[in-house]
């Protein structure tokens, strides 16, 4: 082969500053796409009821019922039997589904695999492993029930004995 | 005979029934399929016998449709595929051990199979690409048609703090669902599921050998065959139709012919094993420490996998682990006791009210 038949050579700076700049921009779209990725995880509003709130006073609930007037809003049952008020969580310990209360039969059941939970909280029927979560509930100056859902207290820990976890009634 | 229907659903007494059904209608072993040419079984995989059992299977929808709880559950817009899968799986299975069969009858009266004389050959174009045009086509007036005539089941918003009473997986989960009824969400929906998978990719890896492939044929790979079929209809195919027409309100069994009764009354107790051994067999009362709680638990479940494996290769597998090899043996084993580990704990939660075998809630592993 003769040497005018040949493209202009690039000089090996040339080809050094080409190659950097390539990477340079396939890194950064690499980046950016992968940022945006990442952020897409996050939700853009998040509706997010506040973690503690005020229920009312110990005597809006009657002995041996569960009560339901918070489960759509801040996600609890109220429970009052005959020496305390305790708040459980309504989400299943299996894979989180919402169950039911169901009266006739005293016990909360899950309507996604059939996890069955006592008035108590404790599981006795159906794949759940362990018992629902309890709340931290205290009285609050005005004599209502304050319920803190960022503390919450499972039986298989031994925590339902903490004071915190009940209201003495 | 509603009523017979009904207590036959039952999940113990139906899922027992399929099995033995299954292992006569797909003989694992030589003995089995004697018995089952001796019922002539085989005759289902004729034109007359497909035709009668299908017969029947339409009879069956036809004269449940009657009664309005069945009615009411198989015109769901959503359980409306499932009556279409039924009959489809059906079909499919009948069409391959149809031919399946007449090879195997021609190959034992010395002959060749039916694909072998085929010697003519087609183009993909036309031949081929026209047919699939012409099914693209139909499949879309289908979808057209059953777009129109079944309203779609939407429902109202989702809210994290409203479960839909049964919550159903959609259809092709609903034998994960079934599965998450006996298992802890990290066994039924992490290592199950990926066992299916790994354990789909090995077969080719597993089942090399060469008799009777390349053609449709029973005999020649029934073992390969029946235990597939096993895991398609009846682990998998089964418990999407259990999900989907058996399973009501509060995930409670309801017979086909049975009203969802949202109170209907279940008594359940689960209880784990080791409160079997401690409360009612030893009457101590469970010990604190989870080791020795869950200790016959953990023995049990060891012992499962690390004794039954050498055990059966020295007998109902033998043959299988001598021309295996240790690895393909070791996988194929391990593969089969983990599918094997669905029924069984079913069937100790229908006869034990069994729930963990080894339950450590400490640390979130529950068998
Ligand atoms: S989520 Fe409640 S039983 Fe599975």
């Amino acid at each position: 082969m003769s040497d005018d038949t040949q493209p202009t050579p690039i000089s090996r700076r040339g080809f050094i500053n080409w190659l950097t700049a390539a990477w340079v921009a396939f890194i950064a779209i690499v980046a950016g796409l992968l940022t945006g990725t990442v952020r897409f995880l996050f939700p853009n509003v998040l509706f997010e009821p506040p973690q503690s709130f005020r229920a009312g006073p110990p005597e809006d609930y009657t002995v041996g019922e569960v009560s339901t007037r918070f489960k759509n809003e801040f996600g609890v049952w109220i429970v009052r039997s005959t020496t305390e008020i305790y708040v459980l969580s309504t989400v299943c310990t299996h894979l989180g589904c919402t169950p039911n209360w169901l009266g006739g039969e005293q016990k909360f059941k899950c309507p996604c695999h059939g996890s069955g939970f006592r008035i108590s909280g404790v599981n006795f029927e159906g794949p759940a492993p362990r018992p629902l979560e309890r709340f931290k509930v205290t009285l609050a100056d005005d004599g209502q029930l304050l319920i803190d859902k960022t503390k919450k207290f499972q039986f298989e820990k031994g925590e339902w004995s903490n004071p915190e976890s009940f209201l003495a009634v | 005979m509603k009523a017979t229907i009904n207590w036959l659903a039952d999940p113990a007494i139906s899922f027992t029934l399929i099995i033995l059904v299954f292992f006569l209608v797909f003989p694992i072993t030589d003995r089995l399929e004697k018995i089952s040419k001796r019922l002539k079984i085989d005759l289902l995989w004729t034109n007359t016998g497909g035709l009668i059992a299908l017969g029947v299977l339409v009879l069956f929808f036809v004269w449940g449709l009657t009664d309005e709880n069945f009615r009411l559950i198989v015109t769901k817009p959503d359980n409306v595929p499932i009556v279409g899968l039924i009959f489809l799986v059906g079909f499919f299975t009948w069409l391959s051990m149809k031919q399946a069969r007449e090879n195997d009858n021609r190959m034992g009266q010395g002959g060749q199979p039916l694909e072998a004389s085929d010697k003519s050959k087609v183009l993909v174009w036309p031949d081929l690409i026209y047919i699939e045009f012409i099914c693209l086509i139909l499949a879309t007036v289908l979808l057209f048609a059953w777009s129109i005539f079944v309203k779609a089941p939407l429902e109202e918003p989702a809210n994290p703090t409203l479960s839909p009473n049964p919550s159903k997986a959609p259809w092709y989960f609903l034998g994960l669902q079934e599965m998450l009824v006996y298992y802890d969400p990290w066994l039924a929906g992490i290592v199950l599921p990926t066992l299916i998978m790994v354990g789909l990719v090995a077969i080719p890896y597993m089942d090399t050998g060469d008799r009777g492939t390349g053609f449709y044929s029973y005999s020649g790979r029934k073992r390969a065959i029946s235990t597939f079929m096993f895991g398609f209809l009846v682990l998998w195919t089964f418990l999407i139709i259990v999900g989907t027409f058996l399973r009501g309100p509060n995930w409670n069994f309801f017979g086909p012919f049975e009203v969802w009764d949202a109170n209907k009354r279940v008594v359940l107790n689960n209880v784990n094993l080791s409160e079997y051994v401690y409360v009612f067999l030893l009457e101590t009362g469970l010990p604190r420490g989870w080791l020795i709680r869950e200790i016959w638990g953990i023995l049990l479940v060891v012992g499962y996998f690390a004794v039954l494996p050498g055990l059966l290769a020295k007998t109902v597998f033998r043959n299988l682990y001598e021309r295996w090899g240790t690895v393909r043996y070791s996988t194929f084993i391990v593969l089969l006791l983990m599918g094997m580990a669905l029924p069984i704990k079913m069937y100790m939660r229908w006869l034990f009210n069994l729930k963990y075998i080894v339950s450590i809630p400490e640390f979130f592993l529950n068998i």
